[in-house]
């Protein structure tokens, strides 16, 4: 369960470099994928990989892939979504910044896979640092022969270009991040039609995450049914999981998908454990949008089996008692943490990052925040427990994206795990202003 | 308009432009933004926004509604440092909440105000994705993460001697 493979050669002292990153093995998937394989050969091995999207929402990329529209004489797009700003999750900036070079080889193999002659990658313009990164790669590329015309001498042509955001949450949202890229405010687009039928420029055009576009090059050069060897079930593969909060080891670990949760937690080899000795409270196992999940839902599913990181373990329970495996943001609460502080931070972020096209998403997430914060600061009244629920329940499933869903469920997941806890901070208002609630949501998991 | 880049960044907007297809350079708006405000000193005035609108060739609408969108962009003058602390989740429950009333107090500023010598802007900013290393804060192209006070300190200490704009692009 500790296999790597975006991460295999991280260690590699100037892996960073073409020279170095070339002598480890690299850009072997490019020349496979342009010798020796059609277009259509490198989608087989990808639908076959049985690889879910990295970004956060797990549709399979093979599949993403086959939707791509191919009208004679219109160009096609590959976009990356370096876009990276779900809270929680910082592994596609530790990616592109330690190996660069895996996420162009990813790009021009699907490219070519994609029959794009123009791809971007669309970067959130915090990490400006790491488009100068690309950059730099990128020109190494083209001096290589594996960027330009005719690459390698197979008649292929591409060009690749950086694209800086300006910070907004939203693009990370496909039609969004479209919507930026052509220079226009990041308001996404009523779906249909898809990216993949009038994407980019109206053109047919296809989003992946940067994590899901490294992953293309080994899969093509292990073969689509090795690399779904790997894994557990539809769960295929390795992720790269961000690893945040109170626990000793914070950081980036790839897994093999399957790994169980409570051996993330406590293994010297991931996250180490929690700070300080002190107990685990709760996780929230995929980005500040997943359901929030108290210590003894994380470690063991409603049924009492082993939770694991695995999309369909994570998610087992549906939203009663599971989470998602999301975008692999791993955030973890020890004994001490207040879970109404943390939903109204996350309210705050919704709130702030919410586009303002949709109703429901404008006004609900500023609602949410408002009484959150009254909340928080013990002005609470034991009604505004349902109000909140009423009102994340009025966005969910009523707005044009998925920010809304995502504003929605930390809030509706924390009332449903910890409501004493909300309840306790109404009722004592004044001593809520002083310390902390514990644990009391969260005792079964009290054993360790 | 008396407002101009210099050739640099001129012949940079130029290049950005052709990076996109034909009649579709309207997508260099964002990167040319980030130059104009480094070039004009870390905000984007009327007349800066206009400047841009010319560049490119489209209506100065189109800019305002844009820039207007990013909170990477300023609509307002702001120090020649921003000191932008992250405060989102993670970072929040490891220190970013009093690493914000440390640097409060010792630039006797309230978030979202300006030091008197026009040196340091302060602000609280949403996930900056460094949410392992946090409390962390990002000031023009760089992040400093896994901050303490001390840190805090030889940071501004550095910032105040180097006595310049700092940019996210870092064209200047």
């Amino acid at each position: 369960m500790s296999r790597k493979i975006l991460l295999e050669h991280i260690d590699v002292p100037g892996i960073n470099t073409f020279d170095t990153y070339r002598k480890m093995g690299g850009y072997r998937s490019v020349e496979k994928a342009l010798k020796t394989m059609s277009p259509e050969d490198v989608v087989e091995e990808v639908k076959k990989s049985g690889m879910r999207g990295r970004g956060g929402a797990g549709f399979p990329t093979g599949m993403k892939w086959s939707f791509l529209a191919k009208p004679v004489g219109v160009p096609r797009y590959l976009v990356c979504n370096a876009d990276e700003s779900e809270p929680g999750t910082f592994k596609d900036r530790y990616l592109m910044e330690k190996i660069p070079h895996g996420l162009i080889e990813g790009m021009i193999t699907s490219s070519y896979a994609l029959g794009a002659n123009t791809s971007y990658i669309y970067i959130r313009g915090e990490y400006f640092y790491i488009l100068r990164i690309l950059e730099k790669a990128i020109a190494e590329a083209y001096a290589n022969g594996f960027l330009g015309k005719n690459i390698l001498g197979s008649g292929y042509d591409l060009d690749l270009y950086v694209h800086p955001g300006a910070g907004a949450y939203i693009c990370g949202e496909e039609t969004a991040l479209l919507e930026s890229l052509e220079g226009k405010r990041g308001n996404p687009r009523v779906k249909p039609p898809f990216p993949a039928i009038a994407g980019l420029y109206a053109c047919p055009t296809v989003v992946n995450n940067v994590e899901t576009i490294a992953a293309i090059a080994p899969i093509v050069n292990m073969g689509g049914d090795e690399y779904a060897k790997i894994g557990i079930g539809r769960s295929t593969g390795t992720k790269l999981i961000s690893a945040s909060g109170h626990i000793n080891n914070p950081g980036i670990y790839e897994i093999e998908l399957g790994l169980p949760v409570e051996e993330f937690i406590y293994s010297d080899k991931y996250c180490g454990g929690i700070k300080n000795n002190k107990k685990l409270k709760a996780v929230v196992a995929g980005g500040s949008s997943v359901p929030i999940l108290p210590a003894n839902l994380i470690l063991k599913t409603a049924n009492n089996e082993e939770r694991l990181m695995s999309y369909e373990s994570l998610s087992d329970g549906g939203f009663v008692s599971g989470t998602m495996l999301g975008s692999g943001g791993f955030v973890v609460y020890d004994e001490d943490s207040c879970i109404v502080r943390n939903t109204w931070n996350f309210a705050r972020f919704y709130h702030h990052e919410s586009c303002g096209q949709c109703s429901p998403c404008r006004e609900g997430t500023g609602w949410m925040e408002k009484v959150l914060h009254r909340i928080e600061y013990g002005h609470g009244k034991l009604s505004d427990i349902d109000l909140l629920v009423e009102v994340s329940k009025k966005i969910e499933g009523n707005t044009i994206c998925p920010l809304g869903d995502a504003a929605a469920w930390p809030v509706a997941s924390a009332i449903r795990h910890f409501r004493e806890e909300f309840e306790w901070h109404i009722k004592e208002a004044t001593l809520s202003q002083s310390r902390n609630f514990g644990l009391l949501a969260a005792h079964e998991a009290l054993v360790k | 308009m008396n407002l101009a880049f210099s050739e640099e960044a001129l012949t940079l907007s130029k290049a950005l432009m052709k990076r996109y297809p034909e009649g579709k350079h309207k997508s260099a708006l964002i990167p040319i933004l980030h130059i104009a405000q480094a070039e004009f000193n870390g905000w984007l005035s009327s007349d800066a926004m206009d400047y841009v609108a010319s560049i490119i060739g489209i209506k100065p609408i189109e800019v305002y509604e844009v820039a207007s969108f990013y909170s990477m962009f300023n609509m307002q003058p702001v120090g020649k440092c921003s000191l932008e602390v992250c405060h989102t989740g993670p970072c929040a429950i490891n220190g970013a909440e009093s690493l914000i009333s440390y640097l409060e107090n010792k630039l006797n500023i309230k978030l979202g105000q300006t030091t008197a010598d026009g040196m340091f802007t302060l602000k609280a900013v949403e996930c900056l994705g460094s949410c392992g290393s946090a409390p962390m804060l990002q000031c023009g192209v760089n992040y400093y993460e896994n901050l303490t006070n001390e840190k805090a300190d030889e940071l501004i200490n550095r910032l105040t001697a180097e006595n310049r704009l700092q940019s996210y692009t870092d064209i200047k």
